[in-house]
């Protein structure tokens, strides 16, 4: 499967160049720049580790700056999800503007969905990323089938 | 406004009988609204031979302390205080006998949070008004001592997106077709093939309540296992507006409190269940955790004619006031009533901060929301992948996209049609940031995105000729640039 969060998931995977365009976009409007990786995509983790703290004081031609931590951070993890987001302080936002996935496992296993069943016809739903049954550090080694044997 | 008989002696303002309103207060050229007052912009058609200037003392008078004729009893009080205030009369250009009045009311005039009390006001009593040929609310101006009673949406659009972790695209939806008839079963499959395919979100209509061939208990179950199976299908956060429109408020509450139990982020209802019932859903949403869309169901009999009602961009103030998360208004290039520059003025009421006088988009007055959330937009009916360019040019980013038809008709299918929408809107949204000039290009953005997306390539070309050109009934008075339909 593909993970489909973030803004550009359903493109085909975004060229370095691609990227910078973005990043470029972000800049222009003083937006600041996150890169940040996780081994759990579970849609409800919200906080992926950050790769440093955000890159506040770019300015707009710094592209590179910012392009050279997204590099870093990809070669730190070549096997896991990565993404850059723009973030707007203004008054009114204070929040994400922007936020897209540059890099990502070779391969997918996706996520298990229990379903506990209730009385009345109920059923308690509970989604968990397939990886993230291993601890962290054995996710998604590079080189390796990720699947679970049940996909 | 009775008539008073020709050629008879002037009255005192006190003596009983029928003196003119605007010789009783209600008309007042030098009056300065204060910066705490409400202000009212009417479009007023005065019957023939009605002075306007009387005609708008008497929409003044009749919306706050007057009657047809003098009242003693109005000296028991400072009446001069809760009198409305008529204190701009003025022809509309180019259009005969039309007037726009502006009526400034004390805030006292008022009950705190409660758009029921506003209402009942400003709209309760003028409408049927005799010496009028035909009257329209055009816009208010909410002081921010009275919007500060108000808490306004549950959650608002930064909360929304950050809860859904979606950020930097118009959010995508569709209405699950056919509206009425489905099973539970064969619903919820309509659910799940749209969220799998790549929208966000799927909907209720809004007449998809309680019927005999689905009930709501059943629908909502449905619903989740395809919400929760897309989810698993694609890691992201998804969501099904439950509508929880109900006969009895007991109801409508018991429908949410199982939505929230049994999951959903989200629950919607109809305007028709009335401006109280909305904003105890509000209060409720809020209170639990959930999202709230409102489907804007009979607007269109007292907003879309210029002369007589209310505008919409008033209904969106009073929307926004009272609490909603989503809210319909409009998408231009569909197949509901839409000129361009007034539904740009209804989706800046809803998502600025500050919406300052602009008469090109219909608003009458500088309107400060006081750091209240945003509503998100939702632009609904007869829209489709072709017009992404045109959709994000006219409705911006922060908007949900609603496509009902144009993704479960899809030749290909319903998860085909979704992902042919999400891949327009990400292709689009690319190109924009990237400085392009999507605008113009859009038709070769998006071509070129279907080369690698069949799916997309079938929408463009089953599609391709699908637009709704005709007329607006609602336009502005002044338009810098002539209006177009698209």
């Amino acid at each position: 499967m593909r993970v489909t969060q973030g803004t550009f998931s359903y493109l085909p995977d975004l060229t370095d160049e691609q990227i910078e365009a973005q990043i470029a976009y972000a800049l222009g409007h003083g937006w600041a720049i996150l890169v940040e990786h996780t081994d759990d995509p579970h849609p409800r983790n919200t906080y992926w580790d950050m790769w440093e703290l955000p890159l506040f004081d770019l300015a707009s031609d710094q592209v590179d700056i910012a392009m050279r931590e997204v590099r870093a951070c990809r070669e730190a993890h070549p096997n896991l999800y990565v993404k850059v987001g723009a973030y707007d302080r203004s008054l009114g936002r204070q929040t994400t503007a922007l936020s897209f996935i540059v890099n990502r496992p070779a391969d997918e296993p996706g996520f298990r969905l229990e379903r506990q069943e209730k009385a009345d016809r109920q059923v308690r739903y509970a989604l968990s990323a397939y990886a993230a049954d291993r601890p962290r550090g054995r996710r998604y080694r590079a080189g390796q089938h990720n699947g679970n044997a049940e996909r | 406004m009775a008539q008073a008989a020709e050629g008879a002696p002037q009255k005192s303002r006190w003596s009983a009988g029928v003196t003119p309103y605007a010789e009783m207060g209600y008309y007042d050229a030098d009056y300065e609204p204060k910066d705490t007052d409400v202000l009212a912009a009417f479009r007023i058609t005065p019957q023939p031979g009605v002075d306007p200037i009387e005609a708008a003392a008497a929409v003044a008078g009749e919306s706050s302390t007057a009657t047809w004729t003098v009242v003693w009893t109005d000296r028991l009080t400072a009446h001069e205080h809760y009198q409305a205030k008529a204190y701009d009369v003025a022809p509309v250009p180019g259009v005969e006998n039309q007037y726009i009045a502006r009526i400034a009311y004390d805030l006292d005039l008022f009950e705190e949070g409660s758009i029921a009390n506003m209402t009942s006001s400003i709209i309760g009593n003028v409408f049927g008004f005799k010496a009028l040929k035909a009257l329209r609310l055009e816009d208010l101006r909410i002081p921010t001592a009275y919007v500060k009673t108000f808490q306004g949406p549950p959650h608002g659009i930064v909360m929304e997106r950050e809860y859904l972790d979606k950020f930097g695209r118009p959010l995508l939806g569709a209405t699950t077709k056919p509206k009425l008839g489905l099973s539970a079963r064969n619903y919820g499959r309509v659910v799940y093939e749209a969220l799998r395919g790549g929208l966000d979100f799927t909907k209720d209509d809004e007449n998809i309540n309680s019927q005999p061939f689905m009930r709501w208990r059943d629908r909502y179950l449905f619903a989740m296992e395809g919400v929760n199976r897309a989810s698993a299908e694609t890691g992201e956060v998804k969501g099904h507006y439950l509508n929880v429109t109900a006969a009895s408020m007991e109801e409508m509450y018991e429908r949410a409190e199982f939505a929230k139990e049994i999951g959903s982020v989200i629950v919607m209802m109809d305007l028709t269940v009335g401006f109280t019932a909305m904003t105890s859903m509000s209060r409720w949403a809020r209170r639990n955790g959930v999202l709230l869309h409102l489907h804007r169901a009979g607007h269109g009999t007292y907003t879309r004619q210029k002369t007589h009602g209310v505008s919409f961009r008033v209904l969106a103030k009073w929307c926004r006031l009272l609490g909603v998360d989503h809210l319909h208004a409009g998408t231009v290039v569909g197949k509901l009533e839409g000129d361009p520059h007034m539904i740009k003025g209804y989706y800046d009421t809803l998502r600025e901060g500050f919406v300052p006088e602009n008469r090109e988009t219909g608003i009458y007055f500088d309107q400060d929301w006081a750091s209240l959330p945003a509503v998100m937009p939702v632009a609904s009916g007869g829209i489709h992948a072709g017009q992404m360019h045109q959709l994000l040019h006219y409705l911006g980013e922060d908007v949900v996209l609603q496509f009902g038809g144009g993704t479960i008709g899809h030749p290909m299918g319903i998860a085909a049609g979704a992902t042919a929408n999400r891949v327009a809107v990400e292709a689009m949204i690319q190109a924009r940031n990237e400085g392009r000039d999507y605008y113009q290009e859009g038709p070769d953005i998006l071509e070129k995105a279907a080369r690698g997306c069949p799916e997309l390539d079938a929408a463009l070309e089953v599609w391709k000729d699908i637009t709704f050109d005709f007329e607006s009934t609602d336009t502005p008075d002044l338009v810098l640039t002539p209006t177009v339909g698209y």
